[in-house]
């Protein structure tokens, strides 16, 4: 199994939080996992990428025109990212405007549930809805308990079974 | 299922990890991206060390490289760590190390960033290396970098010399399962052995130690295990014939890859250089017996080619492979292609892909108010600025100048003579520099200005931390990196004990007090006993939500008298406020505004106003 994801969105998202949990579930099926991510100046407020590679590769990162998932936390960055998904790669974003992808308003979501923060969960559990994703509900909900910080676990859970619902 | 010990680790906490198994007893960093997680990691790991370490954050990379070194000199093993320009700043105890060598294994991080994402330059340590000659590890893998902190320890133990590590932004920053290891347990004491010679080494004895130090690397550049071995399997018997791919750290990672898409590991010999310097003497012979063509991909500059030293390869010196930048996947993947006579694919010309957002200060950050209130005083003003979030102030229109650490000080009284020297209208220079930059190499440049007569001000952006690497503390915190309490040293005293006859603080949120202040520090510099002026512009940083937890949520809005022009958010870019163009009106996004309220003073329409009221 080789599979090839991206996590896009702006510095401040939750990108890097995101990235976290699905290679934690990678890591307890047992599977090889790399990540790569943004840091430093481009996380005030930029544009940013993360990638998970799940499968025996060595290099954390994706070729144009290569990756299988995309997971677009700010629709303005499809532009500058989308380029690197392969034809008939699944592509979910955040944003109400329909289109060649599966869309959901998630941080309007977020909003009602108390916290546009949770945008990345509900973006999560919303892709995860569709069994693209290498691992599933189970393994991903294990890795939110293991690597939120104890007073936002039930809040996480709840913003990615909402995202869940679609 | 897993084993139990299998974490996934970002590539710095690997190192930071590996640091601690190695038995370190000391490490001492400065922080810089991509490097700065690695101190935090070895703090993490404490509670595993077998036996006592000292972590600090230092003042700079010279400091942090000299405290290493003394620990090392008593047999101890020390390591220390830092950006890729960092050890421009401790080159000067660097260059003269290999020569004197160490005692206790000393191993030197120094991480590069290709591209660059985050750096003034993207300079190749691995040839400063060559320059200074110290061996150096090139790891291509966060698990391998941990690796070879093991290995460069009992090296540099071996031969007495310092090592180099040299991982880049990718290894820095991205993640992989490691399987962790037991923290060795050395039980060195402390035994400094006197040697004259070689610890004060005048020039008398320096020949001497340049001849040990070229016959230690003589012996590394012989050391078998060093060797570059071939990791792809194309059968003996078609050695020497097939197409020869040479490779080190990130690149080997990507061409390994790319190498297995295209099936074709079996159809070249693919070697991984893990110590590009020195290059192992018996692997250069062999090469160069070869016939068949070599593709050698190195990040960033040429160390592996030049040693080699082949009229025929495919290289950056050669001009195969671009001179500059980071190789990634993609441009790899053209030069594969064209190296094997593979058909490049078809592809539709799309041009560059659109750059993204620009990253910008945060909503509420203090600096912004300070490069509002400054550009706003002095329009015509020269602003010489320096490294770290601040230099986004340059979207604000109030930097004008970023060179290297501490250099906006210089910087703005090598204007001033400029400018002086023509007559007395010379614009006003005002110089913008962060607390921890202030420490780390702004004090000697602050002296300097005061001794030469420059007239200038100079603003120092005091928000109680180092924002862009983290939030580590700054001296002025009296935090260590473990977080214990340590002593402080106060940024006003230094500026007074710099001869500095203006020195005003002010909370630059006020930025009509603050305006006022700039305003009295310009009529200081331009007066009969003028000089340079200091502010103190003081406020914390937000990033550290507790710091936003305890200020005033001041709520505001636009109101309907918003004219459309733009200057709130082109002139003071604010994240939270954005304009709609063809409605001509701006609006506050409330989940990215934080309350601070300073927008009352930027509106000239007063048309940005506290919630139910008027502005302030
Ligand atoms: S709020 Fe004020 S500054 Fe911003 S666009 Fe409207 S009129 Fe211009
Ligand atoms: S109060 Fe104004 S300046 Fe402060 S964060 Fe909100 S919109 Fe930005």
């Amino acid at each position: 199994m080789k599979q090839q994801i991206i996590v896009s969105g702006m510095g401040g998202q939750g990108i890097l939080f995101l990235t976290r949990i699905i290679a934690g579930a990678g890591v307890s099926m047992g599977l090889e996992i790399m990540t790569s991510e943004t840091h430093g100046m481009a996380q005030r407020g930029g544009s940013v990428i993360s990638f998970v590679k799940a499968g025996p590769f060595r290099s954390p990162l994706v070729r144009q025109g290569q990756g299988d998932i995309g997971l677009f936390l700010h629709a303005d960055n499809l532009d500058v990212h989308q380029g690197l998904l392969r034809s008939g790669a699944d592509l979910f974003v955040n944003t109400s405007k329909t289109g060649s992808y599966k869309n959901i308003s998630a941080t309007e979501l977020a909003r009602k549930m108390g916290s546009n923060v949770l945008t990345n969960l509900i973006m999560l559990g919303f892709a995860t809805k569709y069994n693209s994703l290498f691992c599933g509900q189970e393994q991903l909900e294990t890795a939110i308990r293991e690597i939120s910080r104890e007073r936002f676990i039930d809040s996480n859970l709840a913003a990615f079974r909402r995202g869940l619902e679609g | 299922m897993a084993d139990k010990q299998q974490k996934l680790l970002m590539g710095n906490e690997a190192m930071g990890r590996g640091l601690v198994e190695a038995g370190c007893t000391l490490v001492s960093a400065y922080p810089g991206t991509p490097s700065s997680e690695i101190l935090g990691s070895v703090v993490a790991n404490i509670g595993d060390a077998a036996e006592p370490l000292h972590v600090e954050w230092s003042v700079n990379e010279k400091v942090a490289f000299e405290v290493a070194l003394a620990n090392s000199y008593t047999g101890k093993r020390s390591a220390v760590i830092m950006k890729q320009v960092g050890l421009n700043v401790a080159a000067d105890p660097f260059t003269r190390s290999t020569y004197l060598g160490v005692k206790g294994g000393f191993v030197l991080i120094v991480a590069d960033d290709p591209g660059p994402h985050s750096s003034q330059t993207e300079q190749d340590t691995r040839l400063f290396a060559l320059f200074a000659k110290a061996p150096v590890f090139d790891p291509s893998s966060p698990a391998e970098a941990r690796e070879m902190i093991t290995a460069a320890f009992e090296l540099s133990e071996q031969y007495e010399i310092p090592v180099i590590l040299r991982p880049t932004t990718r290894i820095c920053h991205s993640r992989q399962n490691i399987t962790l290891g037991k923290p060795l347990h050395l039980q060195r004491q402390a035994a400094f052995e006197k040697n004259p010679g070689r610890w004060v080494a005048t020039p008398a004895f320096l020949t001497g130690l340049h001849s040990e130090l070229n016959d230690k690397l003589a012996a590394i550049s012989t050391e078998e295990r060093l060797k570059p071995f071939p990791v792809s399997k194309s059968s003996p018997e078609k050695e020497g014939r097939v197409p020869c791919i040479i490779a080190s750290g990130m690149a080997f990672a990507n061409v390994f890859d790319l190498l297995d898409e295209l099936d074709m590991l079996n159809q070249v010999q693919l070697y991984q250089v893990k110590m590009p310097f020195p290059l192992n003497r018996e692997f250069c012979r062999q090469i160069r017996e070869r016939d068949e063509k070599v593709l050698i991909l190195e990040e960033t500059d040429t160390v592996i080619e030049m040693q080699l030293g082949l009229r025929e390869a495919r290289g950056r010196l050669s001009g195969h492979v671009p001179g500059q930048g980071e190789l990634t996947p993609d441009i790899i993947h053209t030069l594969l292609l064209d190296f094997l006579d593979l058909p490049r694919p078809e592809t539709v010309e799309s041009g560059p892909p659109a750059r993204g957002r620009r990253p910008s200060l945060c909503p509420g950050c203090p600096h912004r108010a300070s490069f509002f209130a400054i550009k706003r005083t002095f329009p015509k003003g020269i602003f010489p600025s320096d490294i770290g979030c601040y230099t986004l102030g340059m979207n604000l229109g109030a930097v004008d100048t970023c060179h290297c650490m501490g250099a906006c000080i210089s910087m703005g009284a090598g204007f001033y003579h400029a400018y002086a020297q023509d007559g007395p209208d010379y614009p006003t220079i005002v110089v913008t520099i962060g607390d921890s930059t202030f420490f780390h190499a702004g004090i000697p440049a602050l002296v300097n200005a005061v001794t030469q007569k420059a007239r200038i001000i100079v603003t120092i952006l005091d928000n109680s931390t180092t924002a862009m690497t983290g939030q580590q503390p700054t001296p002025q915190s009296g935090v260590l990196a473990d977080g214990s309490p340590g002593n402080q040293a106060f940024i006003p005293d230094l500026v007074k004990a710099s001869g500095v006859r203006f020195l005003r603080e002010c909370d630059p949120y006020d930025i009509k007090g603050f305006s006022a202040l700039l305003k009295e520090a310009d009529q200081f510099c331009r007066g009969d006993q003028g000089g340079v002026a200091v502010l103190i512009a003081k406020h914390p940083c937000l990033m550290d939500k507790s710091n936003q937890l305890k200020q005033d949520v001041i709520e505001m809005e636009i109101s309907d008298d918003c004219i459309g022009c733009g200057i709130c958010v082109n002139q003071f870019e604010c994240p939270a406020i954005s304009l709609d163009e063809e409605e001509e009106q701006a609006s506050i996004d409330p989940d990215l505004c934080v309350g601070c309220g300073i927008c009352d003073q930027v509106c000239p329409t007063g048309s940005i106003v506290r919630k139910g009221g008027s502005q302030s």
